[in-house]
């Protein structure tokens, strides 16, 4: 690891913590619904909003009945971004013309969005309108955001409440979640990026003519632009020449900074935040991983605020910053040591002065390998899913961690409000773990663990690795899902492994070298991303109504404290083996070999 | 059902209307207003035409410019509406190939030349667009493009000093160059 690359990660790590206190307090305050005074100008859109809408602020709701409400709410943003993208041809705000999506992949990339995890079967400037982009994929990325942190504050109300049977009303929550948390903190940031070069506009793409005519060769096509072949089956190629070159322009940092701070990843461009348009300079690289982090880290100490002792957000923080720096530095490690095969052929791969250095293939000259690798870290490890680096180039030790990270089901930070209570839940099965052991019952802040809560959290924790592990098995035994496989031999696995495993947890990244815009591959992880965002959320409603229900127990001599140090390791192991376990063997059929044919011949 | 249909319906259109229509076009408007440049592309304007944008790479293959780096981008390197990387594995020999055959074209281009390549010059960038390269990436290059275009190999490397951008706060990036306003900047030296 370079001086720099230490550099980095402790300016993030300092940067996070600083914001984690106030921004941790203004959301607790916010869902709690204390006068703060955004809250009071707020005061009357808010009103007038719930009138329109027919929603009683005043009636909290059952976790049953919030539970279907978030439901019919996701189920019905994606119907909208699912017709929008069936219909923009003849929509307004379409500059470049855009075909209707075909079907299965409106299905996937609706779904995709509502449910946070923005997999991108398909290549932004070649397909979606303005409009699809902006009222369509936009709108669920603070949606769907909102969406997660109503369900963790629901949780954490389970905890605060005693014999109640309500959770709260989601209609006021997810819309105080939008307005008053999300909205104000892209505005900020998008202004930040168009500084730097983020482009935002509605105008049609631009022309500009190059510095050098550019020679190339392509498909010849016939009238229909179907691809001519010759009598062997070969593609007809003919040469061309231009000097024109095409700028993409669209609405990209209004996007761009919600894609972020919602823990969303959905690209306005196919090369995501690669791409120069989308993440221009150091600064911005800097601040859309913070932006990550921001919130999920933040949320920790909401909830330690709202359950009346802050020690319990620092214990899941901790826990979280532990597992963060440590997958972090393997990853920054491994890009730099490079790959053996490239350095053979008289290439210098060595980090000097003068470059970065290490595995430079499907990373951008100003971002290197620190900030490549610590993108890949935190994108993994939060369900952003955006990337920096395409993380299919990376080496197989690389690749292994961002697997691992989001096997681990996203809860190092998170995903906006997953995070969270993803973590939550893994505290309760450690909690019970750790009770069995010493021969007590279970407890958490104050609220028994019984059959119930176990059962609800074993549900929760149980359907990702099942339905990843499922999908794969699926799609490596059918000619379909090999089909899409680009990479030979150990890697073209990973990149199925990959892509099952991003889309249960929400995440969204890819192995991007897979053609997943096809039939099987668009329904199959669309019905992934919708079983591995809903199913777990119900089980987590759940748990809340009936902590919510329970009386607080007093804090006897015999209760596990679970805001030191013990609790933090305890909690760390239940995530690493829970989470490490279930995969070691498809794990060790993709990347681990890998790692071994690279590093052994 | 009017409990659950009408408040999910009206609040989706509303919050259409406030995240997904006024949020961007307020900011489309401040952005054009505060930053016009930036949010258009930030176009490099030569002789009151359009000739790029100082953020979006573009391809050189003339031994009197230097070169990019390599793009993935279909059909052609550098398609703006194109964005991608390579995603060739770590093993996959197609990336091994790829590498040799632009060791060769920049051997070829400067026969005299045997000094280890950057590895950002021979690795195909993320996005395919990259604009920049590594300062080791143009110090390769700077003998060749002395002795085509005739010019003393300190004047080069002066002109990469000039052009070259740092680490950010010392930590933030990369040291790299600008290709395209390299390249700008060596046309215009006579």
């Amino acid at each position: 690891m370079t001086p720099a690359s230490v550099a980095l990660i402790a300016a993030l790590l300092a940067a996070a913590l600083a914001s984690v206190k106030p921004l941790g307090l203004y959301i607790a305050h916010v869902m709690e619904g204390r006068p703060i005074w955004p809250v009071r100008v707020g005061a009357p859109l808010e009103g007038r909003l719930y009138r329109l809408c027919g929603i009683d602020p005043g009636t909290p709701m059952g976790w049953k009945a919030y539970a279907t409400a978030l439901i019919v709410f996701n189920a019905l943003g994606a119907l909208a971004v699912y017709a929008l993208q069936r219909l923009q041809l003849w929509l307004p705000l379409n500059p470049q013309h855009f075909a209707n999506v075909s079907a299965d992949s409106s299905f996937n990339t609706a779904v995709s969005f509502a449910t946070n995890t923005n997999w991108q079967g398909y290549s932004g400037e070649s397909a979606m309108s303005d409009l699809t982009q902006m009222a369509g994929l936009a709108v669920q990325n603070f949606l769907s955001a909102a969406t997660g942190i109503v369900v963790a504050i629901a949780l954490v109300r389970g905890f605060v409440l005693r014999e109640a049977k309500a959770i709260g009303n989601f209609w006021v929550d997810v819309t105080r979640a939008t307005l008053y948390i999300l909205l104000p903190l892209a505005f900020v940031l998008a202004l930040i990026f168009v500084s730097q070069g983020v482009v935002q506009s509605l105008s049609a793409d631009k022309d500009v003519t190059t510095l050098e005519l550019l020679h190339y060769t392509q498909p010849k096509v016939d009238a229909a632009g179907n691809p001519i072949s010759d009598k062997a089956g070969n593609p007809v190629m003919q040469s061309m020449a231009t000097h024109t070159q095409t700028l993409p322009m669209g609405p990209v940092a209004s996007q761009e900074a919600i894609k972020q701070l919602g823990t969303n990843g959905g690209g306005f461009f196919n090369a995501n935040s690669a791409h120069p348009f989308e993440n221009p300079t150091p600064l911005t690289d800097f601040l859309q991983i913070l932006a990550e982090i921001l919130i999920p880290a933040a949320l920790t100490y909401s909830f330690g605020h709202m359950v009346g002792d802050t020690r319990q957000g620092w214990a899941l923080l901790a826990a979280m910053i532990v597992l963060f720096v440590s997958l972090a530095c393997i990853i920054v490690h491994s890009e730099q040591l490079g790959n053996p095969r490239i350095a053979r052929l008289g290439v210098d791969q060595a980090a000097s002065a003068l470059q970065p250095g290490g595995n430079m293939e499907g990373k951008e000259a100003r971002f290197g390998i620190g900030a490549s690798a610590l993108f890949a870290t935190t994108t993994t490890s939060t369900s952003c899913g955006a990337v920096n680096a395409m993380h299919d180039s990376f080496t197989p030790l690389g690749g292994f961690v961002t697997l691992f990270n989001m096997m681990l089901g996203e809860v190092v930070f998170g995903g906006v409000g997953t995070g969270l209570y993803s973590m939550l839940i893994f505290a309760v099965i450690g909690v019970f773990i750790a009770g069995l052991m010493i021969g007590r019952t279970p407890e958490y802040l104050g609220k028994k663990i019984e059959a119930f809560e176990m059962k609800m959290s074993s549900i929760a924790i149980l359907v990702m690795p099942f339905i990843v592990l499922l999908g794969t098995a699926v799609a490596v035994s059918i000619a379909p899902g090999k089909a899409g496989v680009a990479n030979p031999e150990a890697h073209g696995f990973s990149e199925i492994l990959y892509a099952f495993t991003s889309a249960s947890n929400n995440n969204g990244s890819a192995f991007a070298g897979i053609s997943a815009d096809t039939p099987f591959y668009n329904t199959a992880l669309g019905l992934v991303m919708w079983l591995g965002r809903y199913w777990p959320i119900v089980a987590v409603l759940a748990i809340a109504g009936s902590f919510a229900a329970k009386k607080r127990v007093p804090v006897t001599a015999g209760t596990m404290p679970t805001h030191g140090p013990t609790f933090v390791v305890l909690l760390i192991g239940t995530v690493l083996l829970v989470g490490a376990l279930t995969f070691v063997p498809a794990l060790a059929l993709g990347p681990v070999i890998e790692h071994l044919m690279l590093w052994g011949a | 059902m009017n409990t659950l249909i009408r408040p999910a319906l009206v609040l989706l259109v509303i919050m259409t209307l406030i995240t997904g229509i006024a949020y961007p076009l307020v900011l489309s408007g401040l952005a054009h207003w505060i930053f016009p440049e930036q949010a258009a592309g930030s176009v490099i304007v030569k002789d009151g035409r359009p000739i790029g944008s100082r953020l979006i790479g573009q391809a050189f293959s003339d031994p009197r410019y230097f070169w990019s780096r390599p793009s993935a981008t279909a059909p052609q390197p550098y398609n703006g509406l194109g964005s991608t990387g390579s995603n060739l594995g770590p093993l996959n020999p197609a990336l091994t190939d790829a590498v040799k055959a632009r060791i060769d074209a920049l051997h070829a281009a400067d026969p005299g030349n045997r000094a280890p390549i950057p590895v950002d010059l021979v690795t195909a960038s993320a996005s395919g667009l990259d604009p920049d390269i590594s300062l080791a990436a143009a110090d390769y290059q700077a003998p060749r493009i002395a002795r085509v275009r005739g010019l003393d190999l300190a004047a080069v490397r002066a002109l990469i000093d000039t052009h070259a951008e740092g680490r950010w706060l010392g930590f933030l990036g990369e040291p790299r160059v600008n290709v395209l306003e390299l390249n700008l900047a060596l046309d215009a030296l006579k």
